[in-house]
This record gives C-alpha cells, sequence and structure tokens, in this order.
C-alpha cells in the first residue's frame, strides 16, 4: 500500500475506533475524557490529509480551529470534572448515578 | 524514506493510542497519550503541514496533557479505582472495536488513491492564494481572509472558556450562597 490519501484515512479510522473502544470501556471520567481528546484527535489528521491531497487549504486551517476549541474544551471539562469531584468525591462514571433517582 | 516515517509513526500512534485504552493506570494512560498526540503530530509534518504539526506538539501533547497530568494526580482516584473489565463488557467492546475498524478500513477505500500527489509550494502564489502551502504565511492569510469570522469568534470563546472555568473552579459555597439568608457575620 501507498502512503497515499487511503493509508492516512486508515491510520485515522483506527485511532478512532480505539479511542471509542476506550470510551467503552473506561469507568473513570478522566480517561474516558482523554479517549474522546484521542477521538477528536483522529478526525483532525484525516482533515489535514484530505486537505493535503485535495490541494486546498481549508481542512488544515479547520484543524487550526479544532486545536483551538478542544484547548478551551478541555480546560472547561477538567474544571467540570474538580467541581464533580469536590461534591461527590469520586470521578468514577458507576457511581456517578445521582440522575436515576 | 517517506513512507518509512509514515509506517513508523503510525504503528507508534496506533500501538500508543492502543495502550491508552488498555493501561489500568491514569498516569500511564496520560503519558502513552502524550506519545499518541506526537505521533500525530509526527504525521502533519509528513502530510507537509509543520506548523500545525508545532501546534498540535506545543498545545495537545504539551499544555492538554500537562492539564490533564494535573488533574490526575490532583485527584488521585486511581489508587482506589482501577479498572476491572468483566468478560461480556470485553466482548462487546472487541466487536466494537472490530466493526467500527472495518468501516473505518471500507470508507477509506470509497476515495480513489491520488495517484499523482499536488506539489506542495512553500508559500501560495497570487493566482491561487488558497493553494496547499507549507508556510506559516499561507495560515495568517487564510485566518485573516476567508476565516475571519471564525477567527475572531474563536478569540472569544478562548475568553469565554477563561472565565467560565474561573467561575467553576471556585468554591461551591461562595457559588450558592443563598441570597435570602443574611450573609453571616
Amino acid at each position: 500500500m501507498d502512503t497515499g490519501l487511503q493509508a492516512y484515512l486508515t491510520v485515522a479510522g483506527l485511532i478512532f475506533a480505539i479511542g471509542f473502544a476506550g470510551v467503552l470501556l473506561h469507568k473513570n471520567t478522566l480517561i474516558i475524557y482523554m479517549c474522546l481528546e484521542l477521538m477528536l484527535t483522529a478526525s483532525t489528521l484525516a482533515l489535514v490529509a484530505f486537505s493535503r491531497f485535495y490541494g486546498t487549504m481549508d481542512g488544515a486551517l479547520f484543524v487550526f480551529f479544532i486545536i483551538t476549541v478542544a484547548a478551551a474544551e478541555v480546560a472547561v471539562g477538567l474544571a467540570i470534572i474538580v467541581a464533580l469531584y469536590r461534591r461527590r468525591r469520586t470521578v468514577q462514571v458507576d457511581e456517578l448515578n445521582f440522575l436515576k433517582h | 524514506m517517506s513512507a518509512f516515517l509514515f509506517y513508523f509513526f503510525s504503528l507508534l500512534t496506533v500501538v500508543a493510542a492502543l495502550f491508552v485504552v488498555i493501561n489500568r493506570d491514569a498516569v500511564n494512560c496520560a503519558l502513552c497519550m502524550v506519545v499518541a498526540l506526537a505521533g500525530v503530530g509526527a504525521m502533519f509534518f509528513l502530510l507537509e503541514a509543520p506548523f500545525l504539526g508545532v501546534l498540535q506538539i506545543i498545545v495537545y501533547a504539551g499544555a492538554v496533557m500537562v492539564l490533564f497530568l494535573f488533574i490526575i494526580m490532583l485527584l488521585d482516584e486511581t489508587a482506589r479505582h482501577r479498572l476491572r473489565i468483566s468478560e461480556i463488557n470485553l466482548v462487546f467492546v472487541c466487536a466494537t472495536l472490530v466493526a467500527m475498524a472495518g468501516a473505518a478500513l471500507w470508507l477509506a477505500h470509497q476515495y480513489p488513491s491520488v495517484a499523482q500527489l499536488p506539489k506542495v509550494e512553500p508559500m501560495p502564489t497570487d493566482q491561487n492564494p488558497m493553494a496547499y502551502a507549507s508556510a506559516s504565511k499561507a495560515f495568517g492569510f487564510g485566518l485573516f481572509t476567508r476565516y475571519l469570522l471564525p477567527f475572531e469568534v474563536a478569540g472569544f470563546l478562548l475568553l469565554i472558556a477563561m472565565v467560565g472555568v474561573i467561575v467553576l473552579s471556585k468554591r461551591p459555597e461562595q457559588i450558592e450562597a443563598n441570597p435570602a439568608e443574611p450573609p453571616r457575620r
């Protein structure tokens, strides 16, 4: 297989699938969040590959925005996790069931 | 040479991503995550987007993962709770992983293999200013012409996120002080 568009998309798809499996498998909110970031990164890799192979700048510029938004998102998400931990003393998703009852 | 580098970094990234998933300890997960994100950054370099590669390594593998490690060490949850995987859970997750990887492979092969790659100039030309170029100046041009409004919105988004994080990380009693109750002296 040549290192063409297909190769990059395959790698991006594999990373996305692995990240999704991690989201399903783990119980720790922090690790779930990390796996979500992995999925986001896989999508940026696909965008840059499309941008490179179709010869336009737009996909690469979108990745710039995605990295910006991801940085803001991580800061807010981690602040929410810390606030959650302060109140409930846990970040395990199977113990965070207070909306259920 | 470029093909070898691609296979090296894609293998590194996929193996590191797998280690993120199968590790039981959150700190180890975060360190494998740094390797995976740096591998993606290296692939940005191979795709002739060095600006994005540097950004990926500084912002993602650097700042974001440092934040993650801080929070992991602050909460110190992993000592009490380690990942317990039941067999039925593992079967479902493996099935999902195989199905999604298969779908990704199938989708990737829907795209025609580009035989002749468009040649990348370091600088965009005047005739086609939005063509793919490796120089950071091309990014600047795109950001300040076609994507000026999203650029400004991204700046505001960062400001709002900063204010939101400050509000969220205040002590709960400061936020939830009951206004009907007179303040304690």
